[in-house]
């Protein structure tokens, strides 16, 4: 699982320069779900230390949809609008019918997007998807270096990732690569853009990590230096100068170190919706970390009424749900408050200022946790990584890391 | 990326995207990995031309023939392509 479409990510900014009526309503505005991302499974062979796949992922690996339903939730969602389809996970290569629920997308005029480790993918399958009418694959790299692939990945995967490249390229494939950026592999920013161009890629996004899921708990472990992800950029703008229009580079700043927070999904309920393993309808990919939120179902009301009727759904979109600072802030359309997942996690309280904000009065919780990274003795915890051991303790209830998170200063 | 459009010239979709008529939202639409553009109105009956086959003075003609009211549309169909080209939404042929 990947950040693509976390925070100001380019599909976003896209969406966001086109979208229309951002910020009010879905009710008055019929704002439509052009995104569905198909979370189709949580289960994984890598044991990413960034993934922001929910830390209780383990409970939602035994009730997965059936094919059948993930086919009638392609239907019902492209009747509503839906476009662009992410099928992602967890790793969905695990599953076996992705064959058929790529050749229902293509069926039905979505344009889409297999988003992989690149684990299980082989030439067989690829060869399923192409006929299928797969439209493109993004993959996931980690760095150029065996050992921090290895590391931070918890896998010997570094070697598979190179031949599955090579395999998309071959399969005449647009190469799609994401990178989530974190301290381990800031420093060779150079060296992984050389290698996406050596591997001939079209588009690469640099996506800092933001602190969600597993990337929270290693938070202090994972977080660059402002100095790191300054010089990161500053490589990432030369290269671009340098490869011209043949490469696009996306570089994700992170929130942390942002002035203003992002428009989180480019706003609850506007143009992103997310159906998980488990059937449940998301308006982002952390949504269910917030209390007192009961999300819809595909297996009980369907799509239509999750999206339009649903209270979760309904509950943060537009202004309405605001308080101070928020409420009164001439910013307030730009960033509708931030992230809710993140001013949850954070403050305790979903409903105030997303505490990344310079106006939030929770402000200093970021500051402090930006020095905490500079913390050698927090800095040096081990990482916990993201496998199902780690996540039937959260799932049981072993929130012992978790709850510093939540703690109200 | 800097371009002069002249009318023998001949564009095609870039590779990966894809053009379609999205009913639900009542325009056509470009799509591509990680994105999509929404065309308005004229944008779309531009792109929808442009087949890898068509020069640009083709176009601007049968664009013409269609919209015989609209007033100043070459300056309009030129300012598309150029601004498709430098998106990189189209590729010369």
């Amino acid at each position: 699982m990947t950040q693509t479409s976390l925070g100001e990510s380019v599909v976003q900014k896209e969406l966001h320069a086109q979208a229309q009526n951002n910020g009010v309503a879905a009710n008055l505005t019929q704002t439509q779900p052009l995104w569905l991302l198909a979370e189709v499974t949580y289960r994984c062979p890598l044991h990413c230390a960034f993934c922001y796949n929910p830390t209780d992922y383990d409970k939602h690996t035994q009730n997965e949809l059936t094919t059948e339903q993930w086919i009638q939730a392609l239907r019902d969602a492209r009747k509503m609008g839906a476009i662009q389809l992410g099928i992602s996970g967890g790793e969905p290569l695990l599953r076996d019918d992705i064959e058929d629920i790529v050749i229902e997308a293509r069926k039905l005029g979505y344009y889409s997007n297999l988003i992989t480790s690149g684990v299980g993918l082989t030439e067989k399958r690829i060869q399923a998807f192409k006929e299928g009418g797969l439209d493109h694959i993004q993959l996931s790299m980690h760095d150029i270096t065996e050992e921090i692939n290895n590391f931070i990945t918890n896998t010997k995967t570094f070697e598979l990732k190179k031949k599955v490249a090579a395999m998309i390229k071959n399969h005449g494939y647009p190469m799609v690569l994401n990178v989530v950026i974190h301290r381990y592999n800031i420093g060779h920013m150079k060296e992984i853009l050389e290698m996406a161009e050596a591997l001939g890629a079209d588009y690469i996004e640099l996506a800092n990590t933001q602190y969600y899921g597993w990337s929270l708990v290693n938070r202090s472990q994972l977080m660059p230096l402002k100095e790191q992800i300054d010089e990161a950029e500053r490589i990432t703008n030369e290269f671009r100068e340098k490869v011209g229009s043949k490469m696009k580079i996306f570089f994700v700043v992170p929130d942390y170190f942002g002035d203003r927070p992002k428009k989180c999904m480019n706003g609850w309920g506007e143009v992103f919706m997310i159906v998980t393993a488990n059937g449940d309808v998301l308006p982002c990919h952390s949504a269910r970390v917030l209390p007192n939120m009961a999300f819809p179902n595909v297996r009980e009301k369907g799509l239509e009424y999750a999206w339009k009727e649903s209270p979760a759904f309904n509950k943060y979109r537009g202004t309405a749900w605001m308080k101070g600072p928020c409420v009164t802030c001439p910013e307030k359309m730009n960033d509708l408050g931030g992230c809710r997942c993140q001013a949850f996690l954070l403050t305790g309280d979903a409903e105030s200022a997303d505490p990344v904000c310079s106006l939030s009065p929770h402000h200093h919780l970021i500051e402090k946790a930006i020095e905490d990274s500079k913390n050698p003795v927090i800095a040096n915890q081990p990482i916990i990584f993201r496998t199902d051991k780690n996540s039937k303790k959260y799932a049981a209830g072993d929130k012992e890391r978790i709850e510093e998170f939540h703690a109200l200063p | 990326m800097e371009i002069s459009i002249q009318h023998s010239d001949i564009y095609a979709l870039a590779f990966h995207h894809r053009f379609q008529w999205e009913e639900a939202q009542q325009s056509y639409v470009i799509l591509f990995p990680e994105g999509m553009v929404k065309l308005h109105g004229g944008a779309g009956e531009v792109i929808k031309r442009v087949d890898g086959k068509a020069s640009v003075g083709d176009i601007v003609a049968d664009l013409k023939t269609n919209f015989p009211d609209a007033v100043g549309i070459e300056a309009d169909i030129i300012g598309m392509f150029e601004m498709a080209y430098g998106k990189a939404w189209i590729r010369k042929v």
